[in-house]
């Protein structure tokens, strides 16, 4: 649960000069921290043949490669850099609502925000990368030029939404395990943590996959979803 | 009443009401993919995937729901 106070406000840490940093923000700094510093030290001396850890972290890395190919039907590497670093980042800091201590940052509305800024910018990035800026505005005005609002108005609302998608997700369980630790005592919340788990990764699966279909959609490899 | 109360019942009101669209969008589409898996269960795989990210898209409906209620309880700006 939070710190005290209201489970929509974020309790302000520190500040620097005119900014405040909330715990939110600390949490997911040493969470990026942590995962930069495992990966880092699993790709540091990779062998041919692997042992039990890099083999490990290489099914991953080649699985979220299959899954990305299979959404966009064209090759995947360009794009795991960003959709697989968002999968491991949203796994790790949603199973944060099992451990106990810290709060998963994605139950705050502004890591979600980025998270979902970060992915309508390389939308437009990827697409016009891929196509060339002409024929990515071009696609706009399909199927025809009066649609121009709306396919405007679409991009700003599947972003909005992804971004509530997960917050709201997220939020919602931490504050159901709340009332139930409030209502009945000692085992009775455990069965609702573990399905804890379950919606922390169905939320990131979901998050990365609607992120990949985006991209597909702007590179021109599939229909928007 | 107050504004407190109202916002209570509107909360009440929203996530009772907006949790029906979705329930029953999600029953049907549940219950398709359940069919288009035992006629085929082969094509299992791509169903699952596709049905995650549909459910998740009809969900998002009541989380919508959800969030307005919440920031009705926890968050509401008329009350200071």
């Amino acid at each position: 649960m939070t710190q005290g106070g209201s489970i929509m406000a974020t309790e302000v840490a520190f500040t620097i000069g005119p900014v405040a940093v909330s715990w939110t923000v600390i949490t997911t700094w040493w969470l990026i921290a942590i995962l930069a510093v495992v990966f880092r030290l699993s790709t540091l001396h990779m062998k041919k043949y692997p042992g039990p850890w890099q083999a490990l972290v290489e099914y991953l890395v080649t699985s979220l490669n299959g899954q990305i190919e299979s959404v966009i039907q064209s090759k995947g590497w360009p794009y795991l850099p960003l959709i697989g670093t968002l999968f491991i980042f949203l796994v790790s800091a949603n199973i944060l609502a099992v451990i106990p201590g810290p709060e998963p940052p994605t139950m705050h509305v502004e890591t979600a925000g980025a998270l979902a800024l970060i992915v309508f910018l390389s939308t437009h990035y990827f697409g016009i990368r891929e196509q060339g800026l002409k024929k990515y505005l071009e696609g706009y005005l399909e199927p025809s030029p009066v649609m121009l609002p709306l396919n405007i108005l679409s991009e700003i609302t599947r972003t909005f939404s992804l971004m509530i998608r997960l917050t709201g997700n997220i939020m919602s369980h931490e504050l159901v395990i709340g009332i139930v630790l409030m209502l009945a005592g000692l085992f009775v919340p455990v069965p609702i943590m573990a399905l804890a788990i379950l919606i922390a990764l169905v939320q990131a699966y979901i998050f990365t996959v609607l992120a990949t279909v985006f991209i597909g959609a702007a590179i021109g490899k599939i229909e928007t979803g | 009443m107050g504004i407190e109360e109202i916002s209570i019942i509107g909360a009440a009101l929203a996530v009772s009401f907006g949790a029906i669209g979705p329930a029953l969008g999600e029953g049907r589409a549940v219950a398709s993919a359940m069919e288009a898996i035992a006629r085929q269960p082969e094509s299992a795989g791509t169903l699952a995937r596709t049905l995650f990210v549909g459910l998740a898209m009809i969900e998002t409906m009541a989380i919508y729901c959800l969030v307005i209620a919440l920031l009705l309880l926890y968050a509401n700006p008329f009350v200071s």
